[in-house]
């Protein structure tokens, strides 16, 4: 009885095991020597023919909705029906991402798609990628180096997407703003974006005040507490100004919880980023006020790149930023949530 | 099997010594002077913090609102996961660092039940209670798999579960096509915040029950002791008869459904989930409560009221914390404080030194006598 019961953990154990291996691309670090200068001449041979190879290298899908839908849109773009023959390899460690690329660079793909999980440490890849005639391509994230080491980058302008959303909120006409601002991941592109213009906007204005500023790390939960913890104070706010949808929903949960009307006609103005559906909705509803679109569907344009890199024309400028908007309870249709909504 | 649990400390009472003194000794001292700083700190900072009041929240409900209540609601999760990871500590010496990870993998198994597989579901696909039951069953087979690796093949607590921690994120997103489910049933957010018609919010109910059961538990069975002596002396425990690899595992078992518990107030909460962020760092808050209600992490004895009070007092100083606005970044920096502190004083040195003290003093007062 004993013996089959340890057969059956042991089993378990191994089962959860094998459960764990997924969908680890091959992070072989072993690349101290970069391709020879001879895989120019070899590539066509490689790419067979038709396929163009491309190695994606992004962060872990987990993370948000927002990187969901990114990483989804990657995967769906890059198809052998679309005449890719694309490898994927996602993380949220930049090291690891490193070593990742310069295997793929070692494998000789075409293109190395590339949303950097941080801005510096790339140095070496970019040499390598260069003298292995592979090209690169950012997505998402911008890292920080010469424009010559890169084709082309597609990103989220998020100083823009600041600017659109403090500029909605000062079209209001409220007579004070007082604000709970939700900053994002400390440090972080999106956070630093759209922190900037909030923060200018505070320090320029007299009747625009923070009641709390805080960061909750992209967290829900976190976010719900901050909310909690200003209405547990007895302070007055009208404004919350979350860096994300889920940190906006986590504020929107304490402000039920405690009977506050927020939204349209509400006591409180909800605001949120990114691209979520159900945020659309909250919008459309009016339980919120407003959502700055970050849009994450960045792989149609980058696909049209290489195409037009493969026939031979350059992109028009380095840096191509995907359109971005802000959509308020007083306009978004139906229409919008099913275009932009992911 | 109802030989009922004595307390493992029995009060020595010995004469001479001063009331201080016998207060020091008892283990939940710790906990309950860090409670009182804190009380005493809201109180002179500003007593507005013990406010309660009566408020309607958006379904027309009366709530109650205020810090003590955002305390008790908010430490939940953390107090459930206490009472577990006491009962891990005392028998294997060692504590499980998959508790966050492995509540992200209870609460995606639990949204995919009732959201039938569909990314958004506007009414619950399966029987909630029959979901979460699912959701422990589950739990409790990883508490299983940790329990494995450490009693019978002998790994180190922290090596072991160090496993899931890296793979349970990966596998809660698995779980669900790494598609981040949302439920707007708003009876699946009946468990995390207030059921119709009662102001006090739901999982302060929850772990009121939890505590009661383990009370019971504890009192009306020998799993107290069995852990106890497992934790004390594997061998001796095994030459009386107790089958120490069975006693481990049976721990990290029940520390398995106490994550399910918690991971299903947590998802319960807002009605969806985010495998990397949910529940981050909470195993750290979790062997801290451990600690904090002055057990040994070596080991041994054990007192899981001391854990839960440790647990409460977390919460208060996160929310004493946020009342004065201090960076949520800045957090884990005042609760190192904390730990250095508990380590420091805890140390076999400062025990001695402490204990020397106490016999000087003891010394002089009989020499104060004879005179």
């Amino acid at each position: 009885m004993k013996k089959v019961f340890c057969l059956l953990l042991t089993l378990c154990m191994v089962l959860a095991l094998a459960a764990c291996g997924g969908d680890t691309a091959p992070a072989d670090s072993g690349s101290s020597a970069p391709a020879d200068s001879g895989s120019d001449a070899q590539q066509p041979a490689e790419t067979g023919g038709e396929l163009i190879t491309v190695g994606v290298i992004n962060n872990d899908p987990n993370e948000s909705g927002y990187r969901t839908a990114n990483d989804a849109a990657m995967r769906a773009t890059f198809t052998e029906e679309n005449g890719y023959k694309a490898t994927f390899y996602n993380n949220n460690d930049a090291a690891q991402q490193i070593a990742t690329a310069q295997q793929m660079i070692q494998d000789e793909v075409d293109f190395l798609l590339l949303s950097p999980a941080s801005t510096t440490g790339w140095d070496t890849v970019l040499q390598d990628a260069q003298a292995a005639g592979t090209q690169i391509i950012l997505f998402d994230r911008m890292l920080e180096a010469d424009e010559s080491m890169y084709v082309a980058a597609v990103v989220s302008d998020m100083p823009a997407e600041g600017q659109t959303a403090v500029d909605w909120l000062a079209a209001q006409g409220l007579d004070e703003y007082n604000i709970i601002h939700i900053q994002g991941h400390m440090g972080s592109d999106a956070q630093l974006g759209r922190t900037g213009a909030l923060d200018e906007k505070v320090a320029a204005e007299g009747n625009w005040n923070y009641v709390t500023q805080q960061t909750a790390d992209w967290d829900e939960a976190t976010a719900r507490t901050i909310t909690q913890s200003v209405i547990d104070s007895g302070k007055p706010f009208n404004v919350i100004y979350a860096e994300n949808n889920g940190m906006a929903r986590g504020a929107v949960a304490a402000l039920d919880a405690a009977g506050i009307t927020h939204g349209k006609d509400g006591d409180v103005i909800v605001m949120g980023f990114d691209s979520d559906k159900w945020a659309f909705e909250a919008v459309l509803e009016g339980s919120w006020n407003y959502m700055g679109l970050c849009n994450p569907l960045q792989a149609e344009t980058v696909d049209s790149i290489i195409k037009n890199l493969m026939a031979g024309q350059a992109p028009a400028q380095k840096i191509t930023y995907t359109p971005e908007q802000g959509f308020d309870c007083d306009t978004l249709t139906q229409a919008d949530v099913d275009t932009y909504g992911t | 099997m109802t030989t009922p649990v004595k307390n493992p400390e029995p009060k020595v009472k010995q004469p001479g010594e001063s009331l201080f003194k016998r207060l020091v000794r008892q283990q939940l001292f710790i906990p309950f002077a860090a409670l009182a700083l804190l009380v005493i700190f809201n109180l002179v900072a500003d007593p507005s913090f013990f406010a309660v009041s009566i408020k309607e929240n958006s379904l027309g409900n009366p709530v109650l609102s205020g810090n003590i209540i955002s305390v008790l609601d908010n430490a939940s999760e953390l107090v459930i996961l206490a009472i577990g990871m006491t009962l891990v500590t005392a028998s294997s010496g060692g504590q499980d660092i998959s508790v966050g990870a492995a509540m992200a993998i209870a609460g995606s198994v639990i949204l995919r039940l009732v959201c039938g597989g569909q990314v958004t579901a506007d009414t619950m696909q399966m029987n909630l209670i029959l979901a979460v039951l699912i959701g422990m069953v589950v739990s409790a087979l990883f508490g299983a798999f940790n329990g494995t690796l450490v009693a019978y093949f002998k790994i180190q607590p922290m090596v072991a579960t160090l496993i899931l921690y890296t793979a349970g994120r990966s596998i809660a997103a698995w779980i669900n096509n790494n598609q981040l489910p949302i439920i707007n049933d708003l009876s699946f957010k009946y468990a995390g915040t207030f059921l119709p018609g009662i102001p006090v919010p739901t999982p302060i109910f929850i772990t009121a029950l939890v505590i009661a059961v383990f009370w019971l538990v504890l009192k009306f069975t020998t799993l107290g002791l069995y852990t106890q002596s497992v934790g004390i002396n594997p061998s001796s425990s095994r030459l009386n008869g107790i089958n120490p690899q069975m006693v481990k595992l049976l721990t990290y078992v029940i520390l398995g459904v106490c994550v399910a518990v918690a991971g299903f107030i947590r998802v319960s909460r807002s009605g969806s989930i985010n495998y990397s962020r949910i529940a981050e760092n909470i195993e750290m808050d979790a062997i801290l409560a451990v600690a904090l209600g002055g057990n040994a992490l070596s080991g041994g004895k054990f007192n899981i009221y001391g854990s839960i009070l440790g647990a409460y007092v977390i919460q208060f100083l996160t929310t004493t914390l946020y009342k004065y606005e201090v960076p949520s970044t800045a957090l884990p920096a005042y609760k190192a404080v904390v730990v250095i502190l508990l380590v420091v004083l805890s140390a076999p040195v400062v025990r001695s030194k402490m204990a020397n003290l106490r016999f000087q003093a003891k010394a002089d007062k009989i020499a104060k006598e004879a005179k």
